[in-house]
């Protein structure tokens, strides 16, 4: 009877999940980001219906007789200063935070999975080249840089006639803080692609297949990819905070999102209130933002140590 | 040696004109008409062309055959590319649209304030982010080196924004211990330093804890343990002297930053440095200026890993000269 089970070695994922399942930590942070997915397809949902319904949104809905509101149980967290539900608006921010989160990972992991791929396996003059590329995109500076694409593509995105078709369907400001993010940060996932990639072009499966005449696309994308995939995906993990903090830096200095309610613009509304002693709204956007980027962080770690064998000495006994 | 220190510093120069290309890239081939975004909406035709003409939009991007042709080959270099290289060549950059100052001057009027707040919170981050690695690695795998660890995602987690908001109300505003906001004299730095330093804590004692870690399994600290060292000799004599060049990369690669300051900080806390000019730079479409400050800023991030590396070549006979 246990000889079909021997037969079938347990892949890299199964053993990954083994360990990470056992991890608590790591499961509790799992579940708090599946929530968290919830609550933003929720959103997105609200957000949609009510744009194709043409109805004003719960959550835009302005009470002038009830601004200022404390939290009661018809709005958990009190009203702000047109009289909005702030928990709404809590719950529609993460809808922005996630659609950030994951334009970005959909823009510079692509970037950097081909660019990385093509380097490590033709070496040569393309690793020359795409070297090159990395180190000078390396060279400017981050936040800078994402200044830089921002105001460009809100330039775009406002005055040309196919921007302004664009941004009539997707909110502008997610795009460009998509995109400044995207194609800033994708250098350290590519070096590490790249260098991967160098250590499996000489293994012997990869000349096995070379013998048997795969292409050579073929070979890099169906043949190593899935053996350095492991690494795309805790660097999605982990890109996520990071994208999610940014965002609402660059919302909170007026060039990111705009329009929708996001949680660097309610920070950046309720600085104002906490100086007369109301903390709801910050307090809201700002627990509701910690939890996500703990819950990522942590399960990015955990993942990271499941998934990278090479890393586990880490956490092993010493002297 | 000599060979590797001038290819590597040959280097600087395709790197440099690469950065340029990018930019021209983004803003003059990518990018809407700057003059008319700079304007807006409002501005008359005339202004715009006045404008355009000022910041030689008007000439051809890349090549000026038209000029060649009619003038002599030397014109060829009339466009807004070699424009631009110009500009990078001699670090003058125009004037910024909204102050109508020269750029060059308010850079440099923005290095001193960058580097009075940068440098402490430089030095002090580093020498505690260590201090604590150390004792968490002297305390591994108990539950002190544990819940530090957890502190230190914890700090990560919490928005910049967030640190600073609260050090203005709380410290500034509620015990009144600090000025809430200026640049005035030395006491108006204490709290932007105390920000600036809590919240890059939790990355850089993590970053640390890990090297001092990874030190931890190497053959030679086992050897020292079986010799009969004690813990103390053998992480400030044997782990931290290892751990150095790890240490000293991570920290000459974020030298550079210094230079954008603390970008946040210095608009809460309106200090006038370089931070403070780009996000200004932003809120007035001064793309001038935006382009000026990326452009000095690789600049900068490239001599200092040029010196990184040099510096390495020196220090570790392992390294490769190739």
């Amino acid at each position: 009877m246990t000889t079909t089970q021997s037969q079938q070695p347990a892949t890299l994922w199964q053993i990954a999940w083994r360990q990470l399942r056992r991890n608590r930590l790591a499961m509790i942070c799992l579940g708090i980001i599946v929530l968290y997915a919830g609550i933003a397809v929720y959103a997105e949902g609200t957000y949609w219906y009510y744009r194709l319904a043409q109805q004003t949104a719960p959550y835009r809905a302005v009470d002038f007789n009830n601004r200022f509101a404390d939290p009661s149980i018809s709005h958990p967290l009190g009203t702000d200063a047109l009289g909005r539900d702030v928990f709404r608006q809590v719950v529609q921010g993460t809808r922005v935070a996630f659609e950030v989160g994951i334009l970005t990972s959909l823009i510079a992991i692509p970037i950097a999975v081909l660019l990385g791929a093509f380097a490590g396996y033709f070496g040569r003059k393309t690793d020359d080249a795409v070297v090159y590329t990395y180190t000078v995109f390396d060279s400017i500076p981050g936040l800078l840089f994402i200044f830089a694409v921002n105001i460009v593509i809100r330039g775009l995105l406002t005055h040309t006639p196919s921007g302004q078709t664009l941004s009539r369907y997707f909110d502008p400001g997610v795009i460009a803080v998509a995109l400044g993010i995207g194609l800033t940060t994708w250098v350290g996932l590519c070096r590490l692609i790249r260098g991967e990639y160098i250590k499996h072009r000489d293994r012997q499966y990869v000349l096995a297949a070379q013998a048997l005449g795969t292409s050579p696309v073929a070979i890099m994308f169906r043949h190593i990819l899935p053996n350095v995939l492991h690494l795309v995906i805790i660097n999605f993990s982990l890109r996520f905070p990071g994208a999610i903090l940014t965002e609402v830096v660059l919302s909170y200095l007026g060039i990111g999102v705009a329009g929708e309610p996001s949680w660097g613009i309610m920070i950046s509304d309720a600085k104002i209130r906490l100086w007369q002693g109301r903390w709801y709204e910050l307090g809201g956007a700002t627990l509701a933002m910690f939890f996500i980027v703990l819950a990522f962080n942590l399960f990015g770690d955990a993942l990271r140590d499941a998934l990278d064998p090479k890393l586990r000495t880490a956490e092993a006994k010493t002297a | 040696m000599l060979a590797y220190i001038i290819r590597r510093t040959l280097y600087v120069i395709p790197v440099v004109f690469g950065v340029a290309l990018v930019t021209f890239f983004l803003f003059h081939v990518v990018g809407w008409d700057p003059a008319s975004q700079m304007l807006g909406r409002h501005a008359s035709k005339d202004e715009i062309t006045a404008l355009r003409t000022e910041l030689g939009l008007d000439l051809p991007k890349w090549v000026n055959f038209a000029a060649a042709s009619r003038q002599g080959w030397t014109h060829l270099f009339e466009s807004q590319w070699f424009f631009y290289c110009k500009q990078i060549v001699t670090l003058d950059f125009g004037r910024s649209f909204a102050s109508q100052q020269k750029i060059s001057t308010l850079m440099l009027n923005g290095i001193v304030p960058s580097l009075v707040l940068a440098v402490p919170i430089f030095f002090i981050e580093l020498v505690v982010a260590i201090a604590i690695a150390l004792f968490a690695a002297y305390y591994r795998n108990t539950w002190v080196d544990r819940s530090l660890v957890v502190l230190c995602v914890v700090g990560m987690s919490i928005s910049y924004l967030v640190y600073i908001l609260v050090g203005q109300y709380v410290l500034a505003y509620r015990l009144q211990w600090f000025p809430i906001w200026g640049y005035e004299s030395v006491k108006y730095l204490i709290l932007p330093v105390l920000v600036g330093l809590v919240s890059g804590l939790g990355g850089e004692v993590r970053f640390y804890r890990t090297v001092m870690l990874d030190e931890m399994y190497q053959d030679y600290v086992r050897t020292a343990f079986a010799k009969g060292c004690r813990q103390r000799t053998v992480l400030f004599k044997h782990v931290l002297k290892n751990a150095m060049i790890p240490i000293i990369t991570h920290t000459v690669i974020t030298i550079p930053f210094l230079y954008t300051g603390n970008l946040l900080l210095e608009t809460f806390f309106g200090i006038p440095g370089i931070g403070y000019l780009a996000v200004e730079a932003i809120n007035s479409n001064d793309i001038p200026v935006i382009k000026a400050t990326v452009m000095v800023g690789s600049i900068v991030y490239v001599f200092a890993s040029l010196v990184t590396d040099i510096c390495y070549a020196l220090v570790d006979p392992r390294i490769k000269l190739r």
